[in-house]
């Protein structure tokens, strides 16, 4: 029987767990995954996770749990840079520690620390402890990390073009916008968050999904070629401190300067980088031509209905707006 | 120029000093109040930590005094408070506010940049390096005596014969420190202060219980912030430890012993990963406390702040494994002084009734 590893389905989930599947299922060893975030998994992490925790550290929790008692080992990676910029949230550094001193009984853990610097060797490195930690040879390894790095490519070229990360991960389908038949000009909306708030339609109390029932465009992160989003980083006197602060912020700009309807910020409850982006957002879309914005906060209350009647608002604002611009 | 800065418990009788002998008008931001708060909740982010709000507060009432430049400090992150400078920037910019801003990075993260904001400092004024750096000097003097005192107060308030005594007699000390000019006076305000200090009358009898303060530095050393907890603890006759001082004189002194115990080191085990703030420090003075044998630990800390959130949620395994027990408190603009008064006399019982118990069978407790 091949030796399972959990591998939570939040947080760098949406953005690099291609790479650790492939990675693994190349070394031989099955790949478990908890499912998309129900209500079950948000109960239990906040019952385990520390009360000031912002809501997506505790979802984490409770993919653990889920996880728990179905894998021989639990992969939680110390995420920490990825390009010797920024540094990922402080949550993320200490994320392993976290985990271990609040939930008994867990498997052991598989708990690289990842900081690359901009340095492709660096990542091989990483795989190749891992590998050998789980006693797995180095010529498999090779193949194994060639293999999720094209395969993490090609998961890259796909949101480029537009594809929602959990569509192409575990086929769970949001359905497609396609441009309204009318003679009204479709509403186009950047909206922007950390992609394990944005795309979990659980956390994220299914926004997009919702925005497109309301016929709007809706621009993420993700859609921007991550080289344009590096050219943006001139527009601050001092970048941020995190990974994933710094790709909403720029996106922010380079929207701004696209030109947009509206601006939405989806941010967790007591987020600590967000309270920076978005005051800085708030002041730059006011500079840029009084683009509408909007900050969504959200956390393990959201109600359907609450956020449904705040976006409503926001786009018939918007609507109304370009109809008398028009 | 009228040059104002972060108010910060003490260390603004230093600041004042530096300033001033450089030939400025120092223009100290008036202590905390309601008013401060009120003006830093209206314009800050709703979940900025309390000293960001507290600081865009002071700076704005400074400004409405005629402040013509801030100087503050910045930082490499992953703590947000390395981007406060900028945000506070753009935030009192956005309000129609003029003046300049000067955030002081780590020296050696970028020297020149650091030479040149010096640069804007001294220059208006014919300042020369030598004597910015003696005027400097002198200062960083000011600071640790400030520093040294205060940490006296924390060993005898809670032995003082009559309440109250202490705090009264340190507003008198530190009076005659901030009139100190040169080096000789203020060694010589150090003396006076101590022999003041002293002079008071105690129960050197009394056995107190101690408990080390640890947390995010603002809120630990700004008592507006902190509702005075020091004070308080002070006069229910606990002795406090404060892990934090502004020098690093106190730092090594103070918390390690003689240096010896490394607070990273010891924080090691717990957490390997430096997470920005104070927060590996929070873990480390905890196990450094229980080494020693203190009654307890609370941890401070501003709502919504990151890096103490990771060691909270670690500080549990720290209390069960040196038996020392952990009361966190987070505090922020809607933190009401009776709630912590009982949170902090439930813990000084709780601890007492601990000292009754042999060591041995003491359980501990988190808060």
């Amino acid at each position: 029987m091949s030796i399972k590893v959990g591998i939570p389905s939040t947080l760098y989930y949406y953005s690099h767990f291609l790479f650790w599947r492939v990675f693994f299922e190349g070394l031989s060893m099955e790949v478990v995954t908890s499912p998309v975030t129900t209500k079950e998994i948000v109960d239990q992490g906040v019952k385990e996770a520390v009360t000031d925790a912002c809501v997506p550290i505790k979802v984490f929790h409770g993919h653990v749990m889920n996880l728990r008692d179905k894998v021989d080992y639990l992969f939680i990676p110390r995420m920490v840079s990825l390009n010797g910029e920024a540094t990922f949230c402080p949550k993320f550094l200490g994320l392993p520690d976290m985990i271990r001193f609040s939930l008994p009984d867990l498997p052991p853990l598989i708990e690289p620390r990842i900081d690359l610097k901009n340095n492709k060797i660096k990542l091989w490195q990483i795989c190749k402890t891992i590998a050998a930690s789980l006693s797995a040879g180095k010529i498999k390894a090779y193949g194994a990390y060639r293999k999720a790095l094209n395969a993490q490519k090609k998961f890259e070229e796909k949101l480029i073009a537009k594809v929602k990360p959990l569509e192409y991960l575990q086929d769970y389908t949001i359905s497609t916008f396609s441009a309204a038949t009318g003679d009204t000009p479709p509403v186009r909306l950047a909206v922007l968050g950390y992609p394990y708030e944005l795309y979990d339609p659980f956390i994220s109390v299914n926004i997009l999904k919702k925005l497109e029932q309301l016929e709007v465009e809706t621009l993420t992160i993700e859609m921007i070629h991550p080289k344009l989003i590096a050219k943006e980083a001139s527009h601050l006197p001092k970048n941020l401190f995190w990974h994933y602060s710094n790709q909403v912020i720029r996106a922010a700009y380079y929207y701004l300067h696209q030109g947009i309807d509206g601006l939405i910020h989806i941010t967790a409850f007591g987020c600590g980088p967000d309270a920076m982006v978005d005051k800085i957002m708030e002041l730059e879309a006011k500079q840029h031509n009084q683009v509408p914005f909007m900050t969504l906060t959200i956390d393990e209350h959201s109600g359907e209905a609450g956020v449904m009647t705040r976006l409503e608002a926001f786009v018939d604002m918007i609507r109304l707006r370009k109809g008398q611009n028009a | 120029m009228r040059i104002t800065f972060p108010y910060m418990g003490t260390s603004r009788i230093a600041f004042k000093h530096l300033i001033e002998n450089l030939g400025h008008e120092a223009l100290v931001p008036p202590a905390p109040s309601k008013r401060t708060l009120t003006y830093g909740t209206q314009y800050a982010p709703e979940f900025a930590c309390i000293p960001f709000k507290i600081l865009l507060g002071s700076y704005i009432e400074a400004l409405n005094q005629g402040a013509e430049m801030i100087i503050t400090s910045g930082g490499i992150g992953p703590c947000r408070a390395g981007i406060y400078g900028m945000l506070h920037e753009k935030i009192l910019k956005n309000l129609g506010y003029n003046f300049e801003m000067i955030v002081f990075e780590p020296p050696l993260t970028n020297i020149p940049d650091f030479v040149r904001k010096i640069n804007k400092v001294i220059k208006p004024v014919n300042v020369s390096w030598i004597r910015f750096l003696k005027q400097f000097k002198t200062s960083w003097l000011k600071l640790k005596t400030l520093d040294e005192v205060e940490s006296l107060t924390l060993k005898i308030r809670p032995r003082e014969l009559s309440k109250g005594e202490t705090t009264k007699v340190f507003a008198q000390c530190l009076d005659i420190i901030d009139q100190a000019n040169s080096r000789e006076d203020i060694i010589e305000a150090r003396e006076k202060a101590k022999k003041l200090l002293q002079a008071i009358p105690q129960d050197t009898e009394r056995k107190c219980l101690k408990i080390g303060i640890v947390g995010e530095i603002y809120v630990v050393l700004e008592p507006f912030i902190n509702l005075d907890i020091e004070k308080n603890l002070g006069e229910m006759g606990v002795e406090t430890h404060r892990s934090i001082y502004l020098t690093d004189w106190s730092k090594e002194n103070a918390v390690s012993g003689d240096g010896e115990e490394d607070i990273k080191r010891v924080a090691k085990p717990y957490l390997s990963e430096p997470v920005g703030g104070h927060g590996v420090s929070s873990i480390g003075e905890t196990v450094i406390y229980g080494k020693k044998g203190f009654d307890g630990v609370i941890q401070l800390a501003p709502f919504t702040c990151i890096p103490e959130i990771v060691a909270k949620s670690i500080l549990p395994q720290v209390s069960k494994d040196y038996n020392i027990s952990v009361m966190t408190i987070f505090l922020d603009e809607q933190t009401g002084k009776a709630g912590i008064q009982t949170r902090l006399e439930a813990f000084v019982d709780l601890l007492n009734q601990r000292r009754m118990l042999t060591r041995e069978d003491k359980t501990c407790g988190v808060i």
